[in-house]
């Protein structure tokens, strides 16, 4: 076989493997028609656009990158500062704070990426969680720029595409939420189907075989969280614009669990699953927390133990219930 | 600046014994344990109680902090940190902030939500002070009190690893699980032993330190990043390794708070990535293995 | 291959299952059954994190208010909504929207925490609706809205009557230590002003981060400049810990006062404070232990409805906050937007605490600071007032 042959093959291949899906087209029809169906709680679905394009963007680190992160707020966070600033300041225009916010967490990524790329799983978790804390440590210093602990306030956004306004009912929030996180999501799908995002599954499976193939490793990880950190980046733009406010809490270290968890309800390491968590995670939190506002977390703590140890498709299929042992 | 030191120590020391029982875990079992914190908390709430409700006094009520996480830890062990250790390092992350969540919840359901205080004993709030200007050493007897019972806790422990035959079996099952298996060792029971004993310790430290680190049902969630980076810093794989780090990082934290308070939390942070960055595998390891 | 698809359909149905049935549990009408003629008040407030307490204690306070006063307000029933925000700012802002535009309530009130407050003060301009605030306390939050209406206080407010008290009692030099955030930095900033106004000397400004463990350096430091006095602002919670660490460096031996604002001895944990805090010198507005009977009524009804708790002042924003939304809507006939907005503003009443007055202009409260020591009561730790500053506005808005 040679190389014009293969690369035929793989053509062939991933343009089968990018072909839509009936269920992925009905899944993004159905997204599509929840602002419009139940405008009530549009806010919600603003909310839950936002922390899918994060959970997303911590996906392409963990799930095809395999690196654990516990700091993946930093990203989101000084995104969220970088538009809101530039919005304060300099230009209200709403696409510009995003591109701005996206920009500055890839940048961000950029230079912490050399920091993950050694070590074990721990020294990882640590660094991460390292920058994210002495990230929010800075935020809190330089008060006069950031607002400090009581948060940055005067963010105006102007309308969207200089006709849509921000109105109190978050319509125009949650569809421009949505409509972001769709190309980011068509964005990946094509990425993932690429020569590079073959390469990166092999390097989640087998990193000494794609050294040994001759490609390198670190560049390639390096790409991913540069590219990864931009996302994060952009969802923090969208959550300062859409609320018109950022404060410390957008670098907190319940951000970073929060996105983990949703992450991982949906299931690393295929596009959807950013997606499908986020939803799930908000819907549940909503609905425990009306039922017991006090003590949520130990139901969702309750989930996170039962699917780590069960294993999600045994717990959501009820025919494997019955089945010894299981592929975790 | 003897004051200070003599703080920075006692503080390291409460951070060593906390911790301690988390890189055990990491260096024995491989395991990612971030609800290690709650079973410090759970120490810190058994004193409370004895305390508080049963009139225990202080000294008798520390043997049994030490015991009754050792017992949830033993029990835990058996039951769902088991099925866990073959699992890759995020699933065990994931599963250990869940438990970490409950425990949160759950304690701030049975005890409710605010700090608890405790109360010492006269002796332990005596403070005896030497010399004067900047060589003026102030010793707290309760700060003395955890110095001398970490001190004690580590020589012991460390005699526990090298002279009996638990230690040894222990650290052949650290360095070849699947030899130490073949070679008849149970490894099975050294591992839940020695997740027990990490949680008493932990549960033990929980506390000792609930007068100065305060105790609230978030005790887990805040204290993590302490345990962990005492863990990174240190390395797991040997006794001194995290008591070096533990002592580094509680001098650090005073000194830095005390001579450059405006860099507040930034310098163990920044100290942590710095130390990681230079040396992945923590500070006082062996070269890589 | 096949493994991995199945997998992925598995887990993809598995999860779609999920978000069905929560959507549908979502849409369903009949969560809060509408009443065509009910008055909703919505309230938000920290219920799990670390200022639950803030919150329950509000809660509690909001619904004796409801069971003294009764649920009929000008003819119609009113509804109080409670929700959680946690204390995460964007989460208060979502809930607020939802309140304002689902809901159509009234009012919104709660607000533990200064950024909450103003993360939801732009949603009460937009929608036109009166915002309550029951507790944050930095000054500026009542100019970020001129529909905000505050019934707690203000820490300048709080920090200006001990400062006073400090240069009349012999205090000449004194030391503040506060947290590193808005309401410490308020709190610093007000101490200091007026005790030099005074003749004091401030030699060291010490500040400590949010989250301190531990406070041996912070203190180390205090006993090195050894002043008369240290003037302490920190948010309800830490007090004990902090107290504990001062007595146990043998600062108070050494002839050092600790002065602050009341947080640091918060009546919802000064009781197992212990020995300790006996002797604290603080200025506030509210203590559980003030004489009038209207707090004495007070005290009693609290804790009849809540056994476990004893009422604080973060409660008594909360049922003075009712109280001023209950006599707004009965002067306004129920109405709503800038009417009932105006109905609020100039109140005066008598408060569990004391006189009060919402000033017309800055619709900031008005009422007396107490000086307060602690001492035991019946072999219980409270704040006895023994001074008092008369009708102190809120120095931060007169810069």
């Amino acid at each position: 076989m040679d190389a014009a042959n293969l690369a035929a093959t793989l053509a062939t291949h991933s343009a089968r493997v990018m072909r839509w899906k009936p269920w992925e087209l009905a899944v993004w029809a159905l997204i599509w028609a929840a602002p419009f169906a139940a405008p009530q709680h549009a806010a919600l679905i603003n909310e839950i656009a936002i922390l899918a394009l994060f959970a997303i963007s911590l996906d392409l680190i963990l799930g095809y990158a395999g690196i654990v992160s516990l700091g993946h707020a930093a990203f989101f966070g000084v995104g969220a500062y970088a538009a809101a600033l530039l919005a304060k300041h300099l230009h209200p225009d709403p696409l510009l704070g995003l591109a701005f916010g996206a920009a500055v967490g890839a940048v961000l990524g950029a230079l912490t990426s050399p920091m993950i790329v050694r070590g074990s799983d721990l020294t990882r978790l640590m660094v991460t969680m390292g920058v994210a804390l002495v990230l929010l440590e800075l935020a809190n210093k330089f008060d006069g720029l950031t607002g400090g602990a009581d948060g940055l306030q005067g963010v105006v956004m102007g309308p969207l595409l200089g006709v849509f306004e921000f109105d109190l009912a978050a319509r125009t929030a949650s569809v421009y939420s949505l409509a972001v996180l769709f190309v980011a999501f068509v964005l990946l799908r094509r990425l993932v189907h690429t020569p590079f995002g073959m390469s990166l599954k092999a390097l989640r499976d087998n990193r000494l075989r794609v050294a040994a193939i001759g490609l390198s490793v670190q560049g390639r990880l390096a790409v991913v969280y540069t590219l990864a950190a931009g996302l994060a980046g952009a969802a923090g733009a969208l959550l300062a614009q859409t609320t018109g406010f950022a404060s410390l809490d957008v670098l907190e270290f319940h951000r970073s669990a929060d996105v983990m968890l949703a992450l991982v309800i949906g299931g690393a390491g295929w596009l959807w699953g950013g997606l499908i968590g986020a939803i799930a995670f908000k819907l549940m939190h909503d609905l425990i927390s009306a039922i017991t506002p006090q003590y949520w977390t130990f139901w969702i703590g309750l989930i996170l133990v039962l699917l780590m140890l069960v294993g999600r498709e045994r717990l959501f299929s009820p025919r494997q219930w019955f089945k010894r042992g299981g592929t975790t | 600046m003897l004051t200070l030191l003599f703080d920075g120590i006692a503080y390291g020391m409460l951070l060593f014994v906390l911790a301690l029982g988390l890189a055990v875990t990491m260096g024995l079992m491989n395991f990612i344990n971030l609800a290690h914190g709650a079973f410090a908390m759970a120490g810190g709430y058994v004193l409370v109680l004895l305390m508080q409700r049963g009139g225990w006094p202080f000294l008798a009520a520390l043997p049994v902090c030490f015991l009754v996480p050792a017992l949830l830890g033993a029990a835990l062990e058996r039951t769902v940190y088991r099925p866990m250790y073959r699992k890759p390092h995020l699933d065990q992350v994931l599963f250990s902030i869940g438990l970490t969540f409950m425990a949160v919840a759950a304690v701030d359901f049975a005890m409710g939500s605010s700090q608890q205080n405790l109360q010492l004993p006269d002796w332990l709030r005596q403070r005896w002070e030497f010399g004067s200007g900047a060589a003026m050493l102030g010793v707290g007897a309760y700060r003395l009190f955890i110095v001398v019972v970490c001190v004690a806790l580590a020589l012991g422990l460390q005699a526990l690893l090298t002279r009996t035959r638990f230690g040894s079996r222990l650290r052949a099952a650290v360095d070849d699980p699947t030899v130490a298996a073949g070679l008849g060792i149970p490894v099975n029971r050294v591992f839940l032993l020695t997740f027990a004993v990490g949680s008493g310790l932990a549960g033990l430290g929980g506390a000792l330190g609930a007068d100065i680190l305060g105790l609230d049902p978030s005790f887990p969630l805040k204290f993590m990043v302490y345990f962990l980076i005492v863990c990174a810093v240190g390395g797991t794989q040997s006794i001194t390794g995290p008591l070096l780090a533990a002592l580094l990082l509680g001098i650090a934290d005073v000194f830095g708070k005390y001579y450059l308070p405006k860099l507040g939390g930034f310098i163990v942070y920044t100290l942590m990535i710095v130390i990681l960055l230079w040396r992945p595998q923590g500070l006082f390891t062996r070269e890589a293995r | 291959m096949t493994t991995t698809r199945r997998l992925v359909t598995h887990s993809a149905l598995g999860a779609l299952g999920t978000i069905a049935c929560a959507a549908a549990g979502l849409l369903t009408p009949g969560f809060a059954a509408a009443q065509a003629d009910a008055l909703k008040i919505g309230l938000i407030l920290p219920m799990t994190g670390p200022f639950a307490s803030t919150g329950r204690q509000i809660e509690a306070a909001a619904r004796l208010w409801m069971a003294q006063n009764g649920a009929k307000v000008a003819g119609k029933t009113v509804e109080l909504i409670v929700k959680d925000d946690a204390g995460v700012a964007d989460t208060t802002r979502r809930l607020a929207q939802e309140l304002v535009v689902n809901d159509k309530v009234v009012a919104l009130a709660g607000f533990g925490l200064t950024p909450l407050a103003l993360a939801a003060a732009p949603v009460a301009t937009q929608g036109k609706t009166p915002l309550v605030v029951m507790a944050a306390a930095t000054s500026s939050i009542t100019e970020a809205s001129p529909y905000i209406i505050r019934t707690s206080f203000t820490l300048p407010q709080a920090a200006i009557g001990i400062a006073e008290w400090a240069a009349k009692n012999k205090i000449k030099k004194a030391v503040t230590m506060v947290t590193d955030y808005g309401p410490g930095i308020d709190a610093e900033k007000f101490f200091v002003d007026r005790f030099l106004l005074n003749g004091g000397t401030v030699p060291e400004k010490l500040r400590t981060p949010l989250r301190s463990p531990d406070f041996a350096p912070v203190l180390q430091k205090v006993r090195d400049a050894q002043p008369d006095a240290v003037f302490v602002f920190l948010p309800s919670g830490q007090g004990a810990a902090f107290m504990k660490q001062f007595a146990e460096r043998g600062l108070d031996k050494a002839g050092i006062k600790l002065i602050g604002t009341g947080d640091v001895v918060d009546d919802d944990i000064l009781a197992d404070m212990g020995d300790v805090a006996l002797g604290v010198v603080t200025s506030h507005h509210y203590s559980a232990a003030h004489k009038s009977p209207a707090n004495q009524k007070y005290v009693a009804a609290f804790q009849a409805a809540n056994p476990k708790m004893r009422p604080n002042f973060m409660s008594v924003g909360g049922y003075d906050g009712m109280r001023v939304i209950y006599k707004a809507l009965e002067a306004t006939k129920g109405a709503s937007g800038e009417a009932l907005l105006a109905a609020m503003k100039g109140q005066i009443f008598e408060s569990p605490r004391g006189q009060v007055l919402i000033d017309a202009q800055t619709r900031d409260i008005v009422q007396d600071i107490y000086i307060r020591r602690v001492e035991k009561v019946n072999g219980a730790l409270y704040n006895v007032e023994f001074d008092a500053m008369k009708g102190v506005k809120d120095p931060g808005k007169n810069r």
